[in-house]
């Protein structure tokens, strides 16, 4: 079997009459919507605009750090600053990143639905996390916070007259968005697919979101009860976690982490349903060992809910649980192995090419692969008790988190901006800006294993002389990752004008979403599609643009 | 160097001495917990390797400029066997090395010189058995196991010993412990890696490991003169305990002699080993290990003594072997000419012995 794929031509392209994007005008159509690709859009927007603050206080952080002396701000500033970028960044950036955005204007045209399940839901999903957003933002401007984004108590709940009940608040309300959002695509991807849409021909994509939309209704409501509990215990002293009242200052940890362990799965997963799509239709191919992919997404969502006291290896938990954990930790390394191998064979006997979204998923492969191995160090029992709580931990999220993670949502970004806008993004300037990332990302974040591995603490504004050179490196190498941030924010909105128009299928990909128009109706299609043939049958597409033309209508 | 600038010359020096690599290696356990880190170094770079080789090849290779055409591939079931049961089997062999060593750096030989630390915002106290505080310092003779009980006074706080390879979070109202045997003499970092509030940056001070001779002339001269037990002692008369845990028969409470490394049995039937923890707990919550035998009727010392006052009775009744003394200090505080505050009063306990033996 082969299949040869030529891309459409675009000169002749047309922008559809109507789409989602011109049914209806007004700040009213769009604050009052239910469609979820306008949704997505508002999302898309709101997501934006907390990178940039979050980023902004990565910035003030590395600044900080060029000099050995906590010169440039007061401990106690530099304290609210680093606590300000990991809630930004954990709960208002990569939590709803992919999912609430790419997510959000796709799993439902993917599986042929018109919309989610719950429309409405999907809305107040998004009013949550503005609401949560408000009541972070109020804690940033009225003093700000400095618990450090884990809470930890008793320091957050006895030791600290920072805002600490609202920001709490804003992680609550947040984490109700995210338990909105996982529980509608549960049961779109459930109830709503099309005729012969069956389970095993939806695209990697859907399964990830499945797979991360799980853990995000199991595990969320857990991290809220934890942050109830806190609250209640800094306004009328409850004692759950207070040693001085029998509590246990231990319990919030695991139950702090019982949650935001699987969130790092929640904030990944999706990210791996955008790479299989981005490696496949780059390369013409199918996904190597579909079912292997599909079910490693549910493994590692199973799996993840049981290594949470890898965190809490020198805690003093019991060496036999201590054992457990790490073994368990070890076993959900795997899944992650299966992928990245399924996607380099993926590119075996393909047609490969290398626009943007490729770029930035190989960018992908090797970082997340970095940060996977990591990961492993950290959960060898020995090792992690000279690692973690250092800069080593530092560097191994970010490889994860920003290295996969972030990579992955701007591959997808560029990947669906077509479908999303009708328009494409300037390919020359992106692909500088892929690159630009990645040199920036490995200045940024390599230094800081070795910083790890030295003992630098990690949250500390003053450190000894001696690793200063190393954390110069790291501070250059972030200035360059800022430029390769504001490089697609500047050329993205630019492309909204000025950008060729797209055409329906720019990439000639399988995905249902591709057969439609872009960008797509408000209903999303003309008529309920009959899906007859499996995720990846490139076959199928070079058969169908044999015969017919994309419909669009108007 | 008369071709290279001065400044320049300058310049260099300074970021090669700020530009450290490794950390030293100054204990027992670091040069084990550095193989193992090679070891892991080994296997994620050729991971990293054979990942980066597979997208590079196949990306040369199978180009659309040199292979128009993509062949359509299932999947095959034995290579992704391969690539699961390969890194399972290297993840393995991580698990079992690397719980090994956490087993050996977390348990204790029982001839460790034990050193106990408080932890609060943000300093460390140290307080050695033989009397010598520090603060933000630790001294430590090598080629001896030292065991550090911590504890913390106010909020999570965490000691590392980079060059030792060592950290243990210190845990407020419980003890953990950690021990190392240092080797080579120098002055090491100490860190305060838990995120503990404003200052937690400056939460940090030095090991400093000495050989065995050093480390005697330093313990000779910052004495200050009380051991930690006699301290306790002290405190047990001033908060009376020995009016129940006098070892006579007919007491309120349980002999203290020898407790400490001891099966108790409890209330409820059960055995338990009675640890520092354990003495710890019944001082501040009587009724948390009730002993067999013994009415609950012990009241609650919480907020009356310090975390160093309790490590002080702690370490007194850890080197109280006979319930001899015990009776001295009772007889002491029952002829105390009626002042309660007598024996509190800083009357060392051998001038107490003394008036007895009048």
């Amino acid at each position: 079997m082969s299949t040869i794929v030529s891309l459409p031509d675009q000169s002749t392209a047309t922008l559809p009459k109507v789409s989602y994007l011109n049914k209806e005008y007004g700040l009213k159509s769009w604050l009052l919507t239910g469609d979820h690709k306008r949704i997505a859009i508002l999302y898309l927007i709101s997501i934006t605009f907390f990178f940039f603050i979050g980023g902004a206080m990565a910035g003030l952080i590395r600044l900080e750090l060029l000099t050995p002396a906590s010169d440039l701000m007061a401990a106690d500033t530099y304290n609210k600053v680093f606590t300000m970028h990991g809630i930004i960044m954990v709960f208002l950036f990569l939590v709803p990143s992919v999912p609430a955005t790419i997510g959000n204007f796709l799993i439902p045209i993917m599986v042929g639905a018109k919309d989610l399940a719950f429309p409405k839901i999907n809305l107040l999903s998004w009013y949550l996390y503005i609401a949560g957003g408000i009541l972070l933002m109020t804690a940033l401007i009225s003093g700000g916070v400095d618990t450090g984004w884990t809470f930890t108590t008793p320091l957050s709940t006895h030791y600290l007259n920072t805002h600490v009940i609202t920001a709490g608040l804003a992680v609550f309300v947040a984490g109700f968005s995210s338990i909105f959002t996982g529980l509608n695509f549960i049961v779109t991807i459930h109830r709503m697919r099309a005729p012969g849409m069956t389970w095993f021909r939806l695209p990697l994509f859907v399964w990830s979101h499945y797979a991360a939309s799980i853990l995000m209704v199991l595990g969320t409501p857990v991290l809220a009860i934890t942050l109830v509990l806190v609250i209640l215990e800094r306004t009328i002293g409850i004692g759950v976690f207070d040693p001085a009242k029998g509590g246990d200052p231990l319990l919030f940890q695991h139950l702090f982490w019982f949650y935001s362990h699987p969130a790092v799965y929640i904030m990944i997963l999706p990210g791996m349903g955008v790479i299989s799509e981005v490696i496949s239709t780059f390369s013409r191919k199918r996904v190597f060992g579909y079912t292997a992919v599909a079910f490693s997404s549910v493994a590692i969502a199973v799996f993840g809910f049981f290594v949470w006291a890898h965190h809490m290896f020198i805690m003093g938990v019991s060496n036999y649980s201590a054992l457990v954990f790490s073994l368990l930790t070890m076993l959900v390394a795997v899944p992650s192995a299966i992928k990245i191998f399924n996607w380099a064979a993926t590119l075996y006997k393909g047609s490969i090419t290398f626009e943007t979204p490729m770029l930035y998923a190989f960018g992908f492969m090797g970082l997340f692969t970095i940060g996977g191995l990591t990961g492993v160090f950290l959960g060898s029992l020995g090792m992690d008790i000279h690692l973690t709580e250092t800069y080593f931990i530092v560097a191994h999220f970010h490889f994860v988190m920003v290295g996969g993670m972030l990579m992955a949502y701007l591959s997808g970004v560029h990947f669906w901006w077509p479908k999303m806008t009708g328009r494409m993004y300037p390919e020359g300037l992106s692909k500088l800006a892929a690159v630009t990332t990645f040199i920036g990302f490995i200045l940024t974040f390599f230094p800081q294993f070795i910083l790890g591995y030295l003992g630098m603490p990690r949250r500390y504004a003053a450190y000894p002389p001696e690793f200063q050179v190393l954390n110069v490196f790291s501070t250059a190498g972030a200035s360059v990752l800022g430029v390769g941030y504001l490089l697609p924010l500047l050329y993205l909105t630019w492309s909204l004008k000025y950008g060729a128009i797209a055409g329906a299928n720019p990439w000639q990909a399988t995905g249902l979403e591709w057969q439609i128009q872009s960008p797509p109706l408000t209903e999303n299609f003309v008529e309920t599609p009959i899906v007859t043939h499996e995720a990846y049958d490139y076959e199928w597409l070079a058969h169908k643009t044999e015969h017919d033309e994309v419909e669009t209508v108007g | 160097m008369h071709f290279i600038s001065p400044v320049l010359w300058q310049f260099l020096i300074k970021w090669l001495t700020n530009f450290a690599i490794f950390p030293p290696e100054a204990s027992r356990i670091a040069p084990d917990v550095d193989a193992f880190y090679f070891y892991l170094i080994g296997i994620s770079v050729v991971g990293l390797v054979i990942v980066g080789l597979l997208v590079g090849v196949f990306s040369v290779r199978y180009r659309k400029e040199r292979n128009p055409e993509a062949t359509q591939i299932e999947g095959s079931t034995l290579l992704e066997a391969t690539w699961t049961i390969i890194p399972l089997a290297l993840f393995m062999v991580s698990f079992v090395w690397g719980a090994l060593l956490y087993f050996r750096i977390y348990n204790p030989p029982t001839n460790a010189m034990n050193v106990y630390v408080v932890g609060k915002q943000w300093m460390w106290k140290v307080e050695h058995p033989g009397g010598q505080h520090e603060i933000n310092s630790l001294h430590v003779p090598i080629n001896r196991p030292v065991q550090l009980t911590m504890i913390s006074q106010d909020v999570f706080h965490s000691f590392s010993i980079p060059a030792f390879r060592v950290k243990r979070e210190v845990i407020p109202g419980r003890y953990s412990t950690v021990w190392f045997e240092a080797t080579a003499p120098g002055t090491y970092h100490l860190f305060c890696t838990q995120y503990c509030g404003t200052l937690h940056s400056q939460m940090i001070g030095q090991v400093v490991a000495m050989t065995p001779d050093d480390y005697q002339a330093w313990i000779s001269g910052s004495t200050s003169g009380t051991s930690l037990a006699q301290n306790g002692e002290r405190l047990f008369a001033a908060l009376g305990c020995n009016s129940c845990h006098n070892g006579t028969p007919n007491a309120h409470g349980p002999s203290l002699a020898n407790v400490i490394g001891s099966q108790v049995q409890l209330a409820n039937g059960t055995y338990t080993t009675a640890t520092d923890a354990f003495v710890r707990d019944s001082i501040l919550n009587p009724t948390l290990h009730q002993v067999a035998g013994y009415a609950p009727i012990m009241p609650t010392y919480q907020g009356q003594v310090s975390e160093e006052g309790l490590i002080s009775l702690v370490e007194y009744i850890r080197r109280l072997d006979s319930n001899y003394r015990i009776d001295q200090t009772l007889n002491v505080s029952e002829t105390g000419a009626g002042s309660d505050a007598a024996p509190a009063s800083g009357t060392s306990t051998s001038t107490a012995s003394g008036m007895v033996k009048q």
